[in-house]
Order: C-alpha cells, then sequence, then structure tokens
C-alpha cells in the first residue's frame, strides 16, 4: 500500500483526552492512513509533531451552525465557514436548514454535501427541515431527506407552534432514528421582542422577549417527547426555567437534551446599552439570573452539548437600527476558548475532560455521527490545544465573510493550534500570523 | 442673555440623546439656559443670532407635528437655516438605510440633526456615525429627552422647585418614551415618582430605577403635587392589553370627580395631543390647574437651549 505521508505521523508525548473512551495520559498519537493507530506504521520514518504540553482531543464537534449556503453567500459559504471552523478547533460541524432555498428536498441535501466534500476542510453535515419551507404547518420528506443524508431535523430560526404538527413529526421522525432539534420559542409570547425582557429593555424601550417564551417550548418539548418516546433537543437554551424544565424532565428519563452558546454565558442583557446590534440574537442574552441557571445546568449535567449558533450576517444588514436588525453572531472561532475561559478557568464548573466531552462525543453520540473519539480505527479527526495560550480575537483577520462578532477585541485563554480532519492538518495557528 | 460666565465648565456634547447618562449639572445648565431663552421670548424681537449661519435637519421618520413645529420655531428664533422631511419625503421609502440618508444630509452640511423614529436607539446610531449634533426627538419607547426638559422646567417655574415633590405619571408607561425621559429627570433632580396605570402597560421592571408602581390611582391622587398624564395610545395598543377605552377611563381617567381630589396646588401636566374624554375630561384639561398650553409654550425655550448648548459645543466647522 502507498502510505500518504500526510495523514501518517505521530503526535508525540501531548495530554491525550478522549473523554469517549474516558482516556487522559500523556502519550503518543499515531496516525495512519487517516485513521487512529495501535502503533507507528511501518516503513521509514513517520512524521512527528511535538504535542508537548498540548492536549490532543478528538476533533471538535459544533452540532449548530449557518453557513448561509445556498442563497445567501454574501453573508458567508460553505467554504468560509468550514474555515471558520477550522480555525477554532472543529473538525465537524451541522449546518441548520434555514438556506434559500430551505433543506425541505433531497435535492437541496444532495446540492450541500456534495459542494461540501468539494469545498469545505472539515467535515459539514447538514440538517433537514422539519416542515416544508419552515413553516410548522405541513411535514417535510423526512424519509426522502434521511435517505438524501441528513443527520438530524429541525426548523431552526423558527418553531413549530402547533403542538399537534409537533408531536406527528416526532412520531415519524422515530421510525428513521432522526432526532428532532427545536429553537423554543412561542410566538405569541415573543411577539416583537428584540431583547430579554426584564430591567434592561423597560430602560431601553426595546420591546422584550421574555424567558417564558422559551421555557413554554421546552417544557412542550417535554411533554411530547415523554408522549412520543422520540428524543428532542432542544437548542441554544437561554433560560432558566429552560434548565429547570430540562433537568426534571431528564431525571424521569425522558428523552430530552439541551445545548448552550458561548454568547449566552459570556454576556448579559445589559450589553445591549449601547444598542449595538452585534448584541442582538436569538434567543436574546438574558439577566445574571439566567446566565447562572446555565453554569448550574452545565456544571450538573443537564446541559450535555455545548454549540456556537455560528450565524453571520453582513455588515450593511447589521448596521442599522437596531429593532430592524437581523438576529445572530460569528462563533466558530471564538466558541472553544469562549467555553474553556468561562467554563474552566474562571467559574470551574468543568474540568477540560468534561468541556471537551460536551464538545465531541456527547453530539457525536447523539446524531450518530461517526465522529468524536480517538479509538483505535477511528478517522482521524483530531484537534490540538494549547489551554495555557492567551490571544485576543480579531475579528477583521476572520476567515468569515461577516464581521458580526461582539468578542472583537477580547482576550481569551485556551485555543486550537492544530485542526486535523482524517490525518490532514487543515489548519494551524502559526498560519494565520501574518 | 446667555453668556455664560467664565467659571461655568463647558458644556460638550454634540449630541443630545436622551436623559439618562446625564449628569446633574448637565441638566440643570439645560433648565437655566431654557429659562434665559424663556425670557428672550418676552421681548419684542424675540429672535437671537446664536446659531446664524447652521442649518438645522427636521428628519422625522415618524410623524409628529407639535414637536417638529417647536423644533423649526426653536431654530428660526436662534437664526438657523431649517429643513423639514418627514419619512415619506425621504428615500428611506426606496429602500435607503437610515445611515445613507443621514450621510447624504451631512454631505449637505446640515450642522443638526433633529431624528424623530420609531425604533429605539436610532438617534444613538446616528451619532456615533456622524459629525453633525444629532437631536433625539424621540426614538421608540426609549426617550424624548426634550419632552422631559420642558416637563421639568414648567413643574420648576410653577412651583419653584423639583426637589422633594411628588410627581405622579399616569398611563400607558411601557410604550412611553416620555414616560421613561420624564422619570429619569425627576429622579435625578430629586423628586419622588410614582407610575400609575393598568399592570400591563406599568410593570414592575420599573421600580428598580427607583419609583414607586402602584395600579390604584385614587389612592395617589390626594398625595400628589403633580400629575403627569400620558396619551392612550390607540395605534400602538393592542386589545391584549386592557379591554376598552371606556374601562381604562373608569379606572385610570382622571374625571372632573377625580380632580377634586387633587392637592389645590397640584399641577395637571399632559404632554398632547390629548384624548377628551379618554385619560382626561374636557373641563380638567382646560381647568384652572392644567399646564399643557404653558407646557407647549415652554417647549420653546427649552429646545433652544438644547440647540444652542449641543450646535455651539461644536463651534464653526
Amino acid at each position: 500500500m502507498s502510505a500518504d505521508l500526510h495523514d501518517t505521523f505521530v503526535l508525540r508525548g501531548g495530554r491525550i483526552i478522549d473523554p469517549a473512551s474516558g482516556r487522559d495520559e500523556v502519550g503518543d498519537l499515531f496516525i495512519q492512513d487517516g485513521r487512529v493507530a495501535e502503533q507507528a506504521g511501518a516503513g521509514p520514518r513517520a512524521a512527528e509533531i511535538d504535542c508537548t504540553g498540548l492536549v490532543v482531543s478528538p476533533g471538535l464537534i459544533d452540532i449548530h451552525v449557518h453557513f448561509r449556503e445556498p442563497g445567501q453567500s454574501a453573508k458567508e459559504t460553505i467554504a468560509t465557514g468550514a474555515r471558520c471552523a477550522a480555525a477554532g478547533g472543529f473538525t465537524s460541524v451541522v449546518c441548520m436548514p434555514n438556506t434559500q432555498p430551505t433543506v425541505d428536498t433531497p435535492s437541496v441535501v444532495a446540492w450541500i454535501l456534495e459542494k461540501a466534500a468539494r469545498e469545505a476542510c472539515v467535515n459539514v453535515f447538514t440538517t433537514g427541515a422539519i416542515t416544508k419551507g419552515l413553516a410548522g404547518e405541513e411535514l417535510a420528506p423526512i424519509g426522502s431527506l434521511r435517505r438524501a443524508g441528513v443527520v438530524a431535523i429541525t426548523d431552526d430560526g423558527h418553531c413549530i407552534q402547533s403542538a399537534e404538527v409537533m408531536r406527528r413529526a416526532l412520531e415519524y421522525a422515530r421510525m428513521f432514528d432522526l432526532v428532532t432539534m427545536d429553537h423554543c420559542q412561542d410566538y405569541s409570547l415573543v411577539g416583537k421582542g428584540v431583547m430579554h425582557e426584564g430591567r434592561w429593555s423597560t430602560v431601553l424601550g426595546l420591546p422584550g422577549w421574555p424567558a417564558a417564551g422559551e421555557e413554554v417550548i421546552v417544557q412542550r418539548n417535554a411533554l411530547l417527547a415523554e408522549l412520543t418516546g422520540a428524543p428532542i433537543h432542544c437548542q441554544h437554551l437561554s433560560a432558566a426555567g429552560s434548565v429547570r424544565i430540562l433537568r426534571e424532565a431528564r431525571a424521569r428519563g425522558v428523552p430530552l437534551t439541551g445545548e448552550v452558546c458561548p454568547h449566552h454565558l459570556a454576556l448579559t442583557d445589559e450589553s445591549l446599552q449601547g444598542f449595538d446590534t452585534n448584541f442582538k440574537m436569538n434567543p436574546p442574552l438574558r439577566s445574571p439570573e439566567h446566565v447562572e441557571a446555565l453554569y448550574e445546568g452545565i456544571a450538573d449535567g443537564t446541559i450535555t452539548i455545548l454549540s456556537s449558533d455560528h450565524a453571520p450576517h453582513s455588515p450593511h444588514e447589521k448596521e442599522v437600527e437596531f429593532d430592524q436588525a437581523p438576529f445572530g453572531i460569528l462563533g466558530l472561532e471564538t466558541e472553544f476558548a469562549l467555553f474553556h475561559t468561562l467554563l474552566v478557568r474562571q467559574r470551574a464548573v468543568l474540568d477540560l475532560p468534561r468541556l471537551l466531552a460536551l464538545l465531541t462525543v456527547n453530539p457525536a453520540r447523539l446524531l450518530g455521527l461517526p465522529r468524536g473519539t480517538l479509538e483505535v480505527g477511528a478517522v482521524a479527526d483530531v484537534t490540538l490545544i494549547d489551554p495555557a495560550r492567551e490571544w485576543e480575537y480579531d475579528v477583521a483577520r476572520s476567515p468569515s465573510l461577516s464581521r458580526n462578532s461582539p468578542f472583537h477585541g477580547w482576550k481569551l485563554t485556551g485555543r486550537a493550534v492544530r485542526t486535523i480532519v482524517a490525518g490532514k492538518t487543515v489548519w494551524a495557528a502559526d498560519e494565520d500570523r501574518g | 442673555m446667555v453668556s455664560p460666565a467664565t467659571t461655568e465648565r463647558p458644556w460638550t456634547r454634540k449630541d443630545f440623546l436622551g436623559i439618562r447618562g446625564l449628569e446633574r449639572w448637565e441638566l440643570e445648565r439645560l433648565l437655566d439656559t431654557a429659562a434665559a431663552f424663556k425670557e428672550v421670548g418676552t421681548r419684542e424681537i424675540k429672535k437671537v443670532p446664536a446659531l446664524r449661519g447652521r442649518t438645522l435637519v427636521n428628519f422625522f421618520v415618524e410623524p409628529s407635528t407639535r414637536t417638529r413645529t417647536s423644533f423649526e420655531l426653536a431654530a428660526h428664533r436662534l437664526s438657523a437655516d431649517v429643513i423639514n422631511i418627514s419619512a415619506t419625503q425621504s428615500s428611506l421609502t426606496k429602500g435607503e438605510t437610515l445611515k445613507d440618508t443621514a450621510r447624504n444630509l451631512e454631505a449637505l452640511l446640515a450642522d443638526i440633526i433633529v431624528l424623530r423614529h420609531p425604533s429605539a436607539g436610532a438617534s444613538q446610531f446616528l451619532a456615533e456615525r456622524l459629525q453633525a449634533s444629532v437631536i433625539n426627538a424621540g426614538d421608540g419607547a426609549h426617550e424624548h429627552p426634550t419632552q422631559a426638559l420642558l416637563d421639568v422646567f414648567t413643574i420648576r417655574e410653577k412651583l419653584g422647585r423639583v426637589e422633594g415633590l411628588h410627581v405622579v405619571i399616569l398611563g400607558d408607561i411601557l410604550f412611553s418614551r416620555v414616560a421613561r425621559s420624564n422619570l429619569h429627570l425627576l429622579l435625578a433632580l430629586g423628586a419622588r415618582v410614582t407610575l400609575c396605570g393598568p399592570s400591563t402597560l406599568v410593570p414592575r421592571e420599573f421600580e428598580v430605577l427607583g419609583c414607586t408602581v402602584t395600579h390604584d390611582l385614587d389612592a395617589v391622587l390626594p398625595e400628589a403635587d403633580v400629575i403627569n398624564l400620558l396619551r392612550v395610545q390607540h395605534e400602538r395598543q393592542r386589545k391584549e392589553y386592557f379591554p376598552s377605552l371606556a374601562e381604562y377611563t373608569v379606572l385610570f381617567g382622571l374625571t372632573k370627580q377625580r380632580a377634586a381630589r387633587l392637592k389645590p396646588g397640584c399641577l395637571v401636566m399632559h404632554p398632547g395631543p390629548i384624548n377628551r374624554g379618554v385619560e382626561i375630561d374636557s373641563e380638567v384639561a382646560d381647568g384652572l390647574q392644567s399646564v399643557i398650553l404653558e407646557q407647549v409654550t415652554n417647549g420653546l425655550a427649552a429646545r433652544m437651549a438644547v440647540l444652542y448648548l449641543c450646535a455651539g459645543a461644536q463651534g464653526v466647522r
């Protein structure tokens, strides 16, 4: 066999953390032909990468990103989004279906997967819509979407308001072992809300988006997951009540999971004082008691998955009056560093192996992705992390086509320094210097 | 008249975006300057040359007659040139962004842009992007700072002080920029403020700002030194906030019977336009305690003060 020198090598002397197998030790990781190997391959001399002082982690996985193709390639493309992922240490991402057209036909799924195979430097998976056009009324062809390769279904960006439609979708999706992911938002409660309803919306006179607008749907989902036995994953949770409901449901064995994004931990609604639209996201930044509840939910294992909700928007779309700007921010490049800085360094609610579980094996298992481990034989998706690295995020140098980050200029601790996909280095920290 | 004494602190703000965040001396300077301009209004020649050669654009993306006219007259009295632009005349209807429209106005060498806009934060958005002075003439439900200035100016003029007074603001607080600006200004100057109205329109969250919230008008009426009524805004109201205007009037209307329970010296205020028979009875609106029309007159002096200080802070460009 002809060994490709580029995907056969040794990661020497790093701290190997593989939450899937419970492995946490300093050692060497052998990569052969793009897979994790038991020992160094035969042959002259495999290339070596010195990993002293670094953490060798399974490639990070983010199951909530918006890469905007097809239809909105001025904001982001599959290629540029993938480069953001690589720069943030992510080797696999799962795209949301709110593209134009929406991902509600097998042909759109095929288009995305083919484009990703050609142009993306990381693994790009896609979800399909639950309902046609994300309209919340008629079921999308979920079976055909599954055959075309979607890894989950969601109407993200929208939320099915009819409990009946949601119930039938759950029952139907069970046939295909598909997880239903939900953006939890009750439209009647949220109305035109653009920020958390509370003290700061009172001061600023901006329409409020109450926490209950999310919690009502999380509670509905808990009841429907119990009724149908079908799993529901609640996306980007922001409210204390959501965490409480999730905790209670999980304790009774209801197949309900939840995820949290970095901005909902790092920022509060007070940040909106300047009316800066880079702080406008959906669900909105909330008040400190909600943020605390998210930390508690992560600490006690109620929240099992972390994600970015990477949502690029062009500068001209964001540079408008606050209530008219689109929701969402960039996230992939700062995601790991924010979680690490906040959860491991500052608050110490997680140690590094547990943090990595929420970013690798947990999302992989939820959606059945054949990734997220460093066990022998696994595809060699590996992220090398320097947990001590201090760095400052400069959005001007982002590979994204957009610039909508509230974290520009933030000093963070911990960074992916090399991102390896199937044995190939797709990004290394030194590349982005100069 | 308003030649500032050399010992005064210099005014450095080019923009007037809201009451919140201003220091007490700035608020008092605005009120004192308004008083000086009010005196000018009593002279035979009411015009001063302070802003001669400056151009003011009244940029009203939301309809208004009273505020726009007041700014226009204020600018004329300061000898500025005035252009009025409304939303329907502007290129906003052609899809131009607020930023581009305003930059075009600035390219025409406008020195002052007075903005009325339905979005909270719109005037701050412009101020951060333009060299010109930006004056907030109402942004969504956020602030309407010149209205607060003229309201408090009227209170100070009529009652001789603001500190220690009990001011009741009554009506639709949630959607009101007038209520927010008044609240900030009254609290900053040491007044006691009670917000009153239906619980849907006067949420408890306001109490963290340092005021009291009540839904019992009759209990609070006899204690008030000032009662400031807000328009119940049909155009923004949806039926879930309160059942009917009739029920609103029963619970919160300043009827003749209720007005009889006010302290003799209590001022009755309203920023207009009033809904006679809804939030206020005609007899009360036109009664002896009403200062509604004096508010309008004082609006001129208050706006002259704002234009004078902010445009003056820039020097000649």
